[in-house]
């Protein structure tokens, strides 16, 4: 490491055309040769359009303005200058979320790696093909030869985000600007990726991480900078902000991390009062408390549930293989895998949707799996269902008073609830009774999945269905509608199947947990016994791969040593 | 619920199969075309039956005709119209299955190769059309494209006229600019690649309209995507992104939407062939159908079916490799 | 034309690329263009009488082939009818046309659709094929097919412009319905419990039949188009009549000596389908977004 900084940024701002407030606002920070600093914020915070200023990349309709921006000491260019194309890719090169639309779908993705050599080196073109084979290699791409050929579609998540790696390595720039890298990532997947980038630092190259995540911080960078509303609102080595964040924002990140926070404690931070003490967990109007399981009939239970999907050419894809559950009466049961495991399909299957092949659904102890569609109607008020993208989940024609007045007519059981009108159900998911005449496009996703949780509950169901609830929302976001969830529960008595790939969220809500991989439940427990002792060794390389903040500090360097 | 991960994508692509599956699709398609091709015919062959009027009186010239009871009768037997319809239907298909068209009741000839040869002047105006047609709205693509401001939207202006002008008007202002004012080119098509000029410019300025917006409209649609902005971080120049990148994600529903621009084309032939007093199907099938020749107008039809079909299943085809996503589909 | 919008039905709800000041002045003027070369099209199909006081159809043979001027705006026909006057009065034709071949070709187009999108397996398969044998022969080649085996005149030739644009309408239609049919909004309707009937009405019909006014605006254009070129081969309105098509026809007789007879019929028949497109374009534009917010 060299004392002069290989980047150095002076109070950038970043201002867009008629928006109130700047993007960026006098932002300042140094990087070093062989360092990772890793610029944390939430959606909105600045920290992408940062990144792209850094490569002159500012949407037409930003002003940037700046007293100093130097890479190895000389000035960056100006924003339309031609140089720009000497330093892209050759001095800095960049990575992006997710491969499959970052990389042309419509190319190989070993062209678009040559692209960077043709451009930046005078390798002929025998000796680029060599180099494309020994970069998809270096990366960690098995058998470089064919994947040089095939499309980013072709590719797996994990192995395509290697070779968008691959390209901005190829010309070897000393600095790399990586935005939410592995964001789209299975956690294992991650795991892998995260550690490729870390490794990088080892040749001296320094990088930049653009993430929202914080744990993924805690494993990889060296120093963090917390962006919150185009300000870098707290920066320092990483060990410290994390272990002793001075900032609100530094810390209400942290506390919206679900994974260490036990079940029941409210994750935002106001709600928790002074002190990081467990609210009591008394159940209100007597409903069942999630801690003691009620006696009874399961709320659901399938039991040896399997499904195949027949394919044109292979085998029939087993997609559920003798999958047998249990969700306790006002209980909530984790399931937990990875994208292609086959929650979704479990998610289906349990609301009627899809029809099992074999194998019995039961429904607070009734028969439910075998009954035909017409019979299970009667039925259905009292099973709802949560889904992670709820904007698709409401006719774009509706108003949200529409839709919450549709589903409260769902009710037929002829009992009266707790929540029998729109605004009463407003009120019950925090949100203001203006929103009613809107229409859900024009809500925040953390709004939209309040009045998805509303819909939900409307007809008086005694049991939700969560097919990745919070998946698509930030980390505050996402902090606020676990705790409403977590609060309805406990006012409802509710029971949760609460279907999840974040095992973190999963440890946060769960009492029981079911892991699954391939159609199969590998393990199920009680929440903690399967976080602290797992038995599996699929659920232990899961929970190994999880990023954890407050685990051993850069716990991905130790391969390397 | 898309799968960033599958793992079936993981396992190395197995070629001979891959081989196998589009073999397969390319005959799925084709014996999709061979069903429709006999249901238009069969079509034809009961609607003509359905309808007053007998046909008898077509071959004979109209139905103002004098012809005696005997001559009826003679026809009648050698046109096999004194069968049972069922039998007449068979025995049509079975010659319509080797291409046997039978006589035109007009011209007194063999439908076949009568048809046949105006099959090839209709296929040389279409393809020689839609190659123009791409050409040009490629070009204009390219040219107004990232332009902003006045250029674009008289561009995009024009466009909507050309894609609004019909075939038979757009022909005789050409005739009356290019040939009967400028002199520069004959009015009506003579032999060889002058005569051509006229009849491929009507047919393919409308079409260049359409691909126009189009592209135009992908076009922009492709640059907010984010593998433009990996490119760019490259150090890509700015031809590069459009030329290597942006460029084939804008041909792509042009691409798509070929088979049918073919067919507004072979549509349009109709219109363009008779001003310009061209031979070809669409001319053919015009004066059949005003004097009811109707074994011209079947062979007509089922010809253009065909041709059709074809010209669909291989702009797929090109569409499939083009982009493997749409295989996937 | 169908095809295109087909697509942009397709893609619903999806974040509108940032617009330039031109360009959006450019859509809104052309909309407003439209709107009032419409209402001046409307005027004349309604009430030829306000925008011309002569008659269409009274000869002058001494006036024969007079080029434009102020007293004959857009000249005289070989028989020296005034062709301005024409023009207006063959917009009630041809708009009627227009009109009646699209409603002709969307209500075919819907009982197809609404087969295909909700008939079960049996009545997709019927209404795909079906829709597949239209679309074998491409325009104005189902057209005359359909006029030889049904004879030429004005009703035939409007009955063969609807049919050969219900095919795609057909397909848009149906496509339309299976998205809604398929949509998370369905889905989550029949999570809550709706009966299937409830839920066809109420969500899936008017989801999937927004779009047929789109549809049909657009159409409308395209129809006329169509239809002139059926008058202009001859097969649709018989020439002494006002009808954009059928002037254009007897005009070409005259294309060396008389260029006015072939430039404004035919200059009606282009604004009066870019207009129609024009507007269909900017409703799509609007129930997209009106649909969302």
């Amino acid at each position: 490491m060299t004392d002069q900084p290989l980047l150095s940024v002076q109070n950038l701002s970043v201002h867009f055309e008629r928006a109130p407030a700047p993007a960026v606002d006098g932002v300042s920070f140094d990087v070093r040769a062989g360092e990772c600093l890793a610029i944390v914020g939430e959606s909105g915070s600045g920290k992408s359009v940062t990144a792209r200023t850094l490569l002159g990349l500012a949407p037409p309709n930003a002003h940037v303005s700046f007293d100093a921006l130097t890479l190895l000491g000389e000035p960056l260019p100006s924003a339309r200058s031609r140089r720009w194309r000497t330093i892209r890719g050759a001095s800095i090169g960049l990575v992006l979320q997710d491969a499959l639309v970052s990389l042309d779908p419509l190319r190989p993705v070993g062209r678009e790696i040559d692209d960077v050599l043709r451009l930046h080196t005078t390798l002929t073109h025998a000796q680029r093909q060599q180099r494309v084979l020994e970069l998809l290699d270096a990366v960690g791409v098995p058998n470089p030869a064919l994947r040089a050929r095939q499309r980013s579609g072709e590719l797996s998540g994990g192995l395509r985000q290697r070779a968008l790696i691959a390209t901005a390595l190829a010309a070897g720039p000393p600095l790399i600007i990586a935005d939410e890298p592995t964001t789209a990532l299975d956690v294992t997947v991650q795991a892998t990726v995260l550690s490729l980038l870390r490794s990088l630092t080892d040749t001296g190259t320094a990088f930049i991480l653009i993430t929202h995540d914080l744990a993924v911080v805690s494993q990889v960078a060296d120093r963090v900078a917390v962006m919150s509303q185009g300000r870098i609102v707290e920066s320092g080595e990483t060990a410290t902000v994390l272990n002793a964040p001075v900032a609100f924002e530094t810390q209400q990140l942290l506390a919206s991390i679900p994974v260490d926070v036990p079940r029941g404690v409210p994750l935002r931070i106001h709600e928790r009062g002074p002190t990081l003490t467990t609210r009591p967990q008394q159940p209100v109007g007597g409903s069942a408390s999630a801690s003691a399981v009620a006696a009874g009939a399961p709320a659901l239970e399938l039991t040896a549930v399997s499904r195949r999907y027949p394919t044109r050419t292979d085998e029939p894809i087993q997609a559920l293989d003798r999958v047998s559950l249990t969700l306790d009466t006002g209980t909530t049961l984790g399931l937990v895998g990875q994208s292609g495991s086959g929650k979704t399909t479990i998610a289906r299957i349990a609301l009627g949707l899809e029809t099992a092949d074999s194998g019995g659904i039961r429904l607070n102890g009734e028969q439910w799996g075998s009954l035909s569609a017409h019979e299970r109607r009667p039925l259905r008020h009292t099973l709802g269902a949560i889904y992670q993208d709820p904007l698709s989940s409401f006719d774009p024609r509706l108003t949200v008073e529409r839709i919450l007045f549709d589903a409260l007519r769902a009710n037929v059981s002829g009992e009266t609830s707790q929540l029998s009108t729109v605004d009463e159900l407003l009120d019950a998911v925090d949100l203001p009774r203006s929103l009613k005449n809107r229409r859900p496009l024009h809500l925040s996703g953390g709004q939209r999945q309040r009045v998805a949780i509303a819909r939900a509950l409307a007809p008086a169901p005694r049991t939700l269905l969560c097919d990745e609830p919070v998946s698509a929302l930030d980390v505050s976001t996402q902090a606020r509608v676990l705790d409403l969830m977590d609060d309805l529960q406990r006012h409802l008595g509710l029971s949760y199947l609460f279907i999840s790939h974040d095992l973190g969220v999963i440890r946060h809500m769960s009492d029981t947990v079911a892991v699954i991989n391939e159609g199969r439940i590998v393990e199920t427990g009680l929440a903690e016994e399967i976080f602290t002792s797992p038995k599996d060794p699929y659920t232990r390389s899961l929970i190994a791969a999880l990023p954890r903040v407050h685990g051993p500090a850069r716990a991905l360097s130790t391969p390397r040593e | 619920m898309t799968d960033p991960s599958d793992p079936t994508a993981e396992r190395l692509s197995t070629r001979p199969a891959a081989r196998l599956r589009s073999l397969a699709w390319v005959a799925r398609r084709l014996g999709g075309g061979l069903f429709v091709l006999w249901m238009v015919a069969t079509v034809i062959f009961f609607a003509l039956r359905l309808i007053p009027g007998d046909p008898v009186d077509a071959i004979l010239g109209g139905p103002g005709s004098q012809a005696s009871a005997e001559a009826v009768a003679q026809i009648r037997v050698e046109y096999g119209l004194d069968q049972p319809l069922i039998v007449q239907y068979f025995l049509a298909m079975a010659k319509l299955a080797v291409a046997d068209f039978g006589t035109s009741y007009a011209l007194k000839i063999a439908v076949a190769p009568y048809v046949l040869t105006q099959l090839w002047s209709t296929l040389v105006l279409t393809i020689a059309s839609l190659v123009v047609a791409w050409v040009l709205a490629l070009a204009l693509t390219m040219v107004t494209s990232g332009r902003r401001g006045p250029a674009r939207a008289v561009g995009s202006g024009l466009e909507l006229l050309a894609a609004a002008v019909p075939h038979f008007w757009l022909a005789s202002l050409l005739i009356i600019v290019l040939s009967n004012t400028l002199h520069w080119l004959p009015p009506i098509s003579v032999p060889g690649p002058l005569g051509l000029i006229l009849p491929v410019l009507t047919l393919a300025l409308p079409l260049t309209g359409f691909l126009g917006q189009l592209m135009r409209e992908s076009l922009a649609n492709a640059y907010e995507q984010p593998f433009v902005v990996s490119a760019r971080a490259r150090g890509e120049s700015e031809w590069g992104v459009r030329f290597r990148h942006v460029l084939r994600h804008a041909a792509l529903p042009g691409i798509s939407l070929s088979g049918w621009a073919f067919g507004s084309l072979l549509s349009g032939a109709v219109v363009v062939e008779t001003i310009f007093a061209r031979p070809g199907l669409g001319r053919t099938l015009l004066s059949a159908v005003s004097i009811r020749d109707i074994p011209v107008v079947t062979a007509v039809a089922l010809l253009s079916a065909l041709t059709f079909i074809i010209v669909t299943v291989a702009t797929d085809a090109i569409d499939r490799i083009v982009d493997p996503r749409v295989a996937k589909q | 034309m169908t095809e295109i919008l087909a697509g942009r039905l397709g893609r619903g709800a999806r974040a509108t690329p940032a617009t330039t000041g031109w360009q959006k002045l450019a859509g809104n003027s052309g909309a407003f263009v439209a709107i009032v070369a419409l209402l001046f099209i409307l005027t004349a199909a309604l009430a030829p009488q306000l925008l011309t006081t002569a008659d269409p159809d009274a000869v002058a043979p001494v006036d024969a082939f007079q080029s434009p001027s102020p007293a004959h705006l857009f000249g005289t026909d070989e028989s020296g009818r005034d062709v301005y006057t024409r023009v207006v009065f063959g917009a009630a034709n041809s708009l009627l046309i227009g009109i009646a071949a699209t409603v002709v070709g969307l209500g075919l187009a819907l009982v197809l659709g609404l087969l295909g999108g909700l008939g079960g397996r049996v009545g997709d398969f019927v209404s795909t094929r079906v829709v597949e044998v239209m679309f074998a022969l491409p325009g104005l080649l189902l057209a005359l097919v359909f006029i030889a085996i049904a004879g030429p005149g004005v009703v035939t030739s409007t009955v063969a412009v609807g049919l050969s644009t219900a095919p795609g309408y057909a397909r848009i239609i149906r496509s339309q319905l299976r998205s809604v049919r398929n949509s998370g909004y369905v889905e989550a309707a029949t999570v809550l419990g709706h009966s299937r009937l409830r839920i066809v009405v109420q969500h899936i019909l008017p989801g999937a039949l927004a779009p047929i006014f789109v549809l049909g605006t657009l159409g409308v254009g395209q129809a006329i188009v169509w239809a002139s070129s059926l008058g202009f081969l001859g097969l649709g309105v018989a020439p002494p009549a006002a009808e954009w098509g059928a002037m254009l026809s007897s005009g070409r007789t005259y294309i060396d000596v008389a260029w006015w007879l072939t430039v404004f019929p035919g200059l009606a028949i282009v604004a009066t389908a870019a207009s129609f497109t024009v507007l269909g374009r900017a409703l799509n534009e609007r129930t997209r977004q009106g649909a969302i917010g």
